[in-house]
């Protein structure tokens, strides 16, 4: 059982590390990454669910960290855009395939293709239109986001 | 950012949860968050305390025991859909949002918020299922019809810990049909399951009333073969329990066209 009231001290597993924050139950994860931790590739977007640039993982499940407790997060496995350190192959094909015009979708829209392609390493266009649907991108780098996706896809089946 | 702090509460069992929920004047039991975050950011509601469910262990089970298929009420959208146990509710649980908020939607929160068109109905009251309530009386186990009167029927403090889905219901041949204004991802201008027993059809439908409903009038209608498919539609029409919702998405007479339509498609996909 677990009981918080007024502002505690957590430990939050992030990136592989153990990181102690002081939180009030009511503060949001994304709030909590970006401010105490610096953690700032997951961004404010719509703060509504709605547009996925928040986006992290939880066990390896994408979620909006906007729609996250930090107290929640608490005993779970969180992985940022910055702990993929730039070795996901979804980063190398989204550079490649100039998937991105202004960036501020890109790590939301990395984090969940990092996410389905860990758990459907070959996945099929149904699958992609699934998952990818969770994100916006104002610019409209839609077609080029789909072809690195499809490309990092395509190596998975290969394999 | 959320103006209104709130103490946070995790309790390891379902007995614990109901104890929580008398200690404090306006709690909120927790499923997902996803609702409740929303709705404290933009100052709808102020809770005192949030009792997070999704330690309990009975609201986690997804699985068959003996003629049921056991869902716990915090079990994520996504995760009722990977399972593939009950394909009509994997298909309305993958028209729910995003495949992102999927993974954080409870049932018990789907079936429970405020949000009007608590898509996951549809699949339990077609099957007639069971659902388990908790509360400070004790556990008690209620037809989805009389739990779920347009919005469930809770009695002060209870929770959704289970709904029970029984198994002769899992693989009739079902339809999910979701029509949206425009966005695929969208509140339903019209949201339709039905599956077929029998000779005959029974249908749900979310969107076209400010609540979800499953209709007896309108399955007679639909299963009454003496008629032609397009008079059963008609007749089905008629008997709708209230004229359909106008907003912002469509006017009345939009929603009742687009229902013609789906009904038709229904018919004929089931071959009634
Ligand atoms: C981006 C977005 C799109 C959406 N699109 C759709 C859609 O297309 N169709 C649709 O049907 N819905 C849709 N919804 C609504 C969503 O299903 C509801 O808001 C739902 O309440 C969220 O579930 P949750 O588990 O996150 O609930 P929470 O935020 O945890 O709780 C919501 C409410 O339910 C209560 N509650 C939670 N769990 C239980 C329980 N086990 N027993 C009793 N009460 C409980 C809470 O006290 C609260 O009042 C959408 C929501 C979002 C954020
Ligand atoms: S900021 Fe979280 S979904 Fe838009
Ligand atoms: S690249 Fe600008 S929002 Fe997507």
């Amino acid at each position: 059982m677990r009981r918080i009231e007024g502002k505690a001290i957590i430990e939050l597993r992030v990136n592989g590390e153990a990181r102690t924050v002081a939180v009030r139950p009511s503060d949001l994860l994304l709030d909590v990454l970006r401010n105490q931790l610096g953690l700032t590739g997951a961004k404010p977007g719509c703060k509504n669910g709605d547009c996925g640039a928040c986006t992290v993982l939880m066990d390896g499940w994408p979620v909006k960290s906007c729609l996250v407790l930090a107290v929640e997060a608490e005993g779970h496995e969180l992985l940022t855009v910055e702990g993929l350190e730039g070795k996901s192959p979804v980063q190398a094909a989204f550079v490649g395939h100039g998937a991105f015009q202004c960036g501020y979708c890109t790590p939301g829209f990395v984090m969940v293709c990092h996410a389905m392609l860990t758990h459907h390493p070959g996945a099929e266009e149904l699958v992609m239109e699934e998952w990818l649907q969770s994100n916006l991108c104002r610019c409209t780098s839609y077609s080029e986001i789909r072809d690195a996706v499809r490309a990092v896809a395509n190596a998975g089946k290969r394999e | 950012m959320i103006a209104r702090n709130f103490a946070y509460l995790q309790p390891d069992t379902k007995e614990q949860a109901a104890a929580f929920y008398q200690e404090f004047a306006e709690p909120f039991y927790y499923g997902g968050g996803s609702e409740i975050i929303t709705m404290c950011r933009a100052g709808d509601i102020a809770p005192d305390a949030v009792i997070d469910l999704k330690r309990i262990p009975e609201a986690n089970v997804l699985r068959l025991e003996g003629d049921a298929l056991v869902i716990g009420g915090c079990v994520p959208l996504r995760a009722i859909g990977d399972s593939g146990l009950f394909p009509l509710l994997k298909l309305v649980c993958g028209r729910i949002a995003d495949h992102t908020n999927q993974c954080r939607i409870t049932l018990g929160g789907n079936l429970c918020g405020t949000i009007q068109y608590r898509e996951t109905a549809l699949a339990l009251l077609l099957a007639d299922a069971l659902v388990v309530l908790f509360g400070p009386g004790g556990a008690r186990a209620v037809s989805i019809h009389e739990a779920f009167d347009e919005r469930m029927r809770l009695l002060h403090g209870e929770f959704v810990l289970q709904a029970r889905i029984p198994a002769q219901a899992l693989f009739l041949p079902y339809v999910h049909v979701k029509k949206t204004a425009g966005e695929k991802i969208d509140y339903p201008l019209v949201s339709l399951s039905a599956l077929a027993c029998g000779d005959g059809v029974r249908v749900a439908l979310s969107g076209l009333l400010p609540y979800p409903f499953r209709s007896r009038a309108m399955e007679d209608a639909l299963s009454n073969r003496s008629e032609s498919r397009e008079r059963r539609v008609q007749n089905a029409i008629q008997c709708l329990p209230a004229m359909p919702m106008a907003d912002y998405q469509g006017s009345a007479e939009y929603r009742q066209f687009v229902l013609r339509q789906t009904l038709a498609a229904m018919m004929e996909v089931l071959n009634l």
